[in-house]
């Protein structure tokens, strides 16, 4: 394996994706660019990850390549050919595994078969031979209800390895199944690969978890968010099969922990937000989980300062889970962040010994001047003489600069924590935001 | 139809020794097979003999006729799933086609199903002169029109809401159209939709039933059946002979759920599509008959094969179109909504042209007044069925052992077609002088009440146990625990089970405000009556008017009230 990986530089790639852009066009004026300026090479041999936050396009880039969405721009080329919709000889396994309930193990994995016209006795053989090298023999005549997440996912590897792809696009694989059992495929997957046993000629692998990344991929893109790019590229030359606890293993996790957390410095050294706007891209973070990890830093053995890849395996939270609440704690000032490490602010450190009024008013008072979207709000409804304002008059604000599912998600997580903040209320029902408190 | 594993047909000489599953199957599908040749064959008899043969009450005749009028609604079923098919797929496909076929529908389910069918017998009748057949397809076209709607509408749905990932896969995969029809498409749409069959046939035996003896002007046509046999037996006012049209009927329907509806819920439990294993599973003694027949499965077997190829068909060229483009051309746009309202107007000045010839505003005027004194008949009952039924259905929801008893009673009752019983209805009034501008009220929900409370029980017994149990521990009772428990809790399946009563109720006007009983007739003020009167006297601009504004009360009756309500119950009230 380790061979290969050395010589695949200099092999003519199988797919390439060139200058790809990608864009939705927004409820009010103007696009949302999703992918901006995409390169991507996939050679035969080996496994290329897709790592990024969610919202940095991975998936948008996966199904490009797949020809299931067309790119506003650039192009993609497969064996010399544009890809203009689904190709012949790409596969792809789906997140939520995506079979048919309707129909048994061994019709599901006949139903690629049956799309490419094979006579019915090809088509029940090597339908037989893909559940056989997976591993779900004796599971031919069960519906997918019947079975368990990993065994369920191993009918999606089963289903796409029929139609003897040259390529295999994977979104996010394991991430819908438990830690135990995602290992399990994850170890049986790459020992097919290894042994050559697998028709499949080249893998790309959207992931947003590290270890994993590290784990499988000869090679790793990490995108950055809003526009999803590409930032970095980092090959991994350690031999299969790897060792979580190999120093290296775990250098090169912190490495990419680091280049993860930068993304919020590149972009202000960009020019792009001199200062904070309204309209920044806020996501939903319960204050719950804010002060537990903030109980968590405080405590020892961390003392206010932790290494992420550490805390993300205590909490049991992968990168996409934990970096959208260490980002919302430096947001509103209770932590910050350096190298792939976080530490408590002097604020976060008075949070964790307050008790929870005391907490409630300095999570106020920071938001209040942190969240410029939060102030904003406040300052309407003082100004306004009923002290209320309706949510579509913020609503078309963020409009303007964000996508109408990110203004969504923006407004809620600003309600969350202004309602923990006691900040203002807001009336679902009425969809009206108002100073009235109803505890008094 | 039956559910075999693939493995099973590698030992297919085994499987062509019969065992004693398929004596039971064969003899239910030969005789069903037979009956229906029957029936096809006496179809085809010329018009003349049968406006010359009249029902006869013989009870000995009764299983003859329960028959007929079981094809009837077989034949219209099979027309409606065709309709389904088509309509759905086109709408949901098509943005063009949508933005004209789904309001066309919409008004469609408005329209009163008893109303136009003097112009399809006559339609039908010129199609297929001197043969029953145009009677048989007209009555059949009368109880797919009340089918069809909520059929398609379902599968229109369920095809605009596929699960994105099965859709991808059958992109990535490169499925055909109609590989992708029968994979993907209608699968998904299988619970709806067998659903959706269900309420229709529930409704289509009143239908049936009204429809068998039609008179349009100075025609009378009866074909033979269940509603005939009432129908005539009410001209002869024979009591006893309504009697076994009732029994008849009875086991028509309870043979009807046992034999086709539960194996198909049944049969349909595999369409599911969350993937988790359900607690209750729908069980079927003869859907269990059926998949146990080897032999059955071996005689499918070459239309299986043959369908399983069909699948695997590839158009020539392989080249799979994009999906369509998100931002379509102004142009062709700009043309389509040209043709449509153009359209549109065409068909709305010949409609005034044709109405306004012999009518005016006191006509108009007239009808709209008719109209309300109906629709409060409607809203008066289905507030005072639902303040009876509400307490009851969730008294029984509560107890598990009781909701196993009464629900499929409740169910019976909702098909069972109560114009079986306005007969009787008609004797009390008549005897006891009673005033026929109440008393018809009771009648026009006696058979769609019942809708009402087999949602309430299937509501109370869906309400989570935590809940309950919450309750209980901070001793919320009285009126608290309907207010802020119960009535939330029920809120969606009462809305539910309300629209489906009223709508039953308003088609059920034209028949339950005027009635007959030998030549007594008993009329109340409404625009049922009016268009009962007008469709015997043959007045065809009167009926249009009649229908034109009872269509347009339900359409903004539902629009109003119902759709909101449901809009409101499924953002607020939901449960999960």
């Amino acid at each position: 394996m380790t061979s290969l990986t050395k010589t695949v530089t200099t092999v003519e790639p199988l797919l390439s994706v060139s200058g790809v852009r990608k864009t939705f066009p927004k409820a009010s004026a103007g696009d949302v660019v999703i992918l901006e300026d995409v390169d991507l090479a996939l050679r035969p041999g080996e496994i290329v990850g897709l790592l990024g936050r969610s919202g940095s396009g991975k998936s948008t880039l996966l199904r490009i390549t797949a020809g299931l969405i067309t790119p506003s721009g650039g192009k993609v080329i497969y064996r010399n050919h544009p890809v203009t919709g689904p190709a012949e000889g790409i596969a792809m396994v789906f997140q939520t595994f995506a079979l048919f309930p309707w129909l048994t193990v061994l019709e599901n994995v006949e139903a690629g078969l049956e799309a490419l016209g094979v006579s019915e006795k090809v088509m029940r053989r090597r339908a037989l031979a893909a559940i056989d090298l997976i591993g779900l023999d004796g599971f031919e005549s069960a519906y997918p209800r019947e079975l368990s997440g990993g065994m369920r996912q191993r009918v999606g590897f089963a289903r796409a390895m029929v139609v003897d792809p040259a390529i295999l696009l994977m979104d996010e694989p394991f991430s819908a199944l438990d830690v135990l059992t995602a290992e399990t495929l994850r170890t049986d997957f790459l020992e097919l690969w290894t042994e050559g046993k697998l028709p499949i000629q080249s893998v790309l692998l959207v992931t947003h978890n590290i270890e994993e990344a590290v784990l499988m991929c000869d090679r790793i893109l990490v995108l950055a968010s809003n526009p999803g790019r590409i930032t970095a590229e980092i090959k991994v030359e350690l031999p299969h099969p790897r060792n979580r606890y190999d120093p290296v293993f775990r250098g090169m996790v912190d490495d990419i922990y680091g280049r993860m957390t930068a993304r919020q410095v590149s972009t202000v050294s960009e020019g792009k937000a001199a200062a904070p706007a309204i309209g920044q891209w806020l996501h939903r973070v319960s204050t719950n989980l804010m002060s537990g990890l903030i109980e968590l830093l405080a405590s020892s053995p961390f003392d206010g300062r932790a290494d992420l890849p550490v805390i993300g395996e205590k909490l049991q939270l992968e990168v996409d889970d934990l970096l959208p609440i260490t980002e919302a704690m430096e947001l509103i000032g209770l932590a910050e962040m350096r190298d792939g490490d976080i530490y408590l602010t002097t604020t976060g450190r008075l949070f964790a010994d307050s008790d929870v009024q005391a907490r409630k008013r300095i999570f106020a008072e920071h938001l209040l001047s942190n969240v410029p979207l939060a102030g904003h709000i406040r300052r309407v409804l003082d100004e306004r003489p009923g002290h209320r304002a309706p949510r579509v008059r913020f609503e078309s604000e963020l409009e303007d600069i964000l996508s109408e599912d990110a203004a969504d998600e923006t407004l809620r997580a600003v309600i969350g924590w202004a309602r923990y903040a006691e900040l203002f209320s807001y009336d679902d029902k009425a969809e009206m935001f108002s100073l009235e408190n109803p505890s008094e | 139809m039956s559910n075999p594993s693939y493995l099973s047909l590698g030992s297919t000489a085994r499987a062509l020794v019969p065992n004693r599953w398929d004596l039971v199957a064969l003899l239910v599908i030969l005789g069903g097979l037979a009956l229906a040749a029957i029936g096809v064959h006496q179809a085809q008899v010329p018009l003349e003999s049968i406006q010359q043969t009249t029902v006869t009450l013989d009870p000995s005749n009764l299983p003859d006729y329960a028959l007929r009028t079981t094809l009837r609604m077989l034949g219209a079923m099979v027309g409606s799933l065709a309709f389904t098919f088509i309509y759905g797929a086109l709408a949901a496909k098509s943005r063009h086609l949508e933005l004209v076929l789904i309001p066309i529908l919409d008004i469609l389910q408005s329209v009163p199903v008893l109303g136009y069918i003097s112009f399809t017998v006559v339609f039908f009748m010129s199609l297929f002169p001197g043969r029953v057949l145009g009677a048989e397809l007209a009555c059949m076209f009368a109880i797919w029109t009340s089918q069809v709607w909520n059929m398609t509408f379902s599968f229109y749905q369920s095809l605009r809401t596929l699960p994105l990932d099965l859709e991808e896969v059958s992109r990535s995969f490169r499925f055909s159209a109609w590989q992708r029809f029968w994979r993907l498409e209608v699968p998904f749409s299988m619970p709806g939709l067998i659903w959706n069959m269900m309420m229709s046939m529930s409704g289509g035996w009143f239908f049936v039933v009204a429809s068998e003896a039609i008179t349009v002007g100075d025609t009378t046509i009866t074909l033979p059946g269940i509603g005939a046999y009432v129908a005539t037996a009410i001209q002869e006012k024979n009591l006893i002979a309504i009697g076994w049209g009732l029994v008849t009927m009875t086991v028509v329907i309870v043979l009807y759920d046992i034999l086709l509806f539960r194996p198909l819920v049944a049969w349909s439990d595999k369409f599911r599509s969350e993937l988790t294993a359900g607690q209750l599973v729908p069980e079927s003694f003869f859907l269990d008959i059926i998949r146990r027949t080897r032999f059955l499965g071996t005689i499918t077997l070459p239309i299986r094969r043959a369908f399983g190829a069909t699948l695997r068909l590839r158009a020539p060229s392989r080249t799979i179109a994009l999906p369509r483009l998100p931002v379509p051309s102004k142009l062709v746009d700009g043309v389509w909504y040209v043709i449509v309202i153009a359209g549109a107007a065409y068909c709305g000045w010949q409609l005034v042209q044709y109405v306004t010839t012999t009518l005016g505003w006191a006509d108009l005027l007239e009808a709209a007044k008719l109209t309300v004194f109906t629709m409060i008949r409607v809203i008066v009952l289905i507030a005072l069925a639902s303040l009876v039924w509400v307490p009851i259905g969730v008294w029984i929801g509560l107890r598990p052992g009781w909701t196993a008893k009464v629900q499929p009673l409740a169910q019976f009752l909702a098909a069972f077609p109560a114009n079986l019983m306005f007969p009787v209805a008609v004797v009390m009034i008549v005897k006891y002088s009673l005033n026929a501008e109440i008393w018809v009220g009771p009648l026009m929900i006696l058979g769609t009440q019942w809708y009402i409370l087999f949602n309430v029980i299937a509501g109370a017994s869906a309400f989570p146990n935590d809940l309950k149990e919450a309750a209980t521990n901070f001793r919320i009772r009285n009126w608290q625990w309907w207010r802020t428990v119960m009535l939330p809790g029920i809120f969606p399946y009462f809305v539910t089970g309300a629209i489906t009563a009223s709508g039953g109720a308003w088609n059920a006007s034209i028949v339950a405000e005027y009635m007959k009983w030998g030549d007594t007739t008993v009329s109340a003020n409404g625009i049922g009556s009016y268009i009962a009167r007008m469709t015997e006297a043959g007045d065809y601009p009167r009926i249009v008017l009649g229908i034109a504004v009872m269509s347009l009360f339900v359409t903004v009756f539902n629009r109003l009230l119902w759709r909101r309500l449901y809009t409101y119950a499924a953002n607020r009230m939901r449960l999960d």
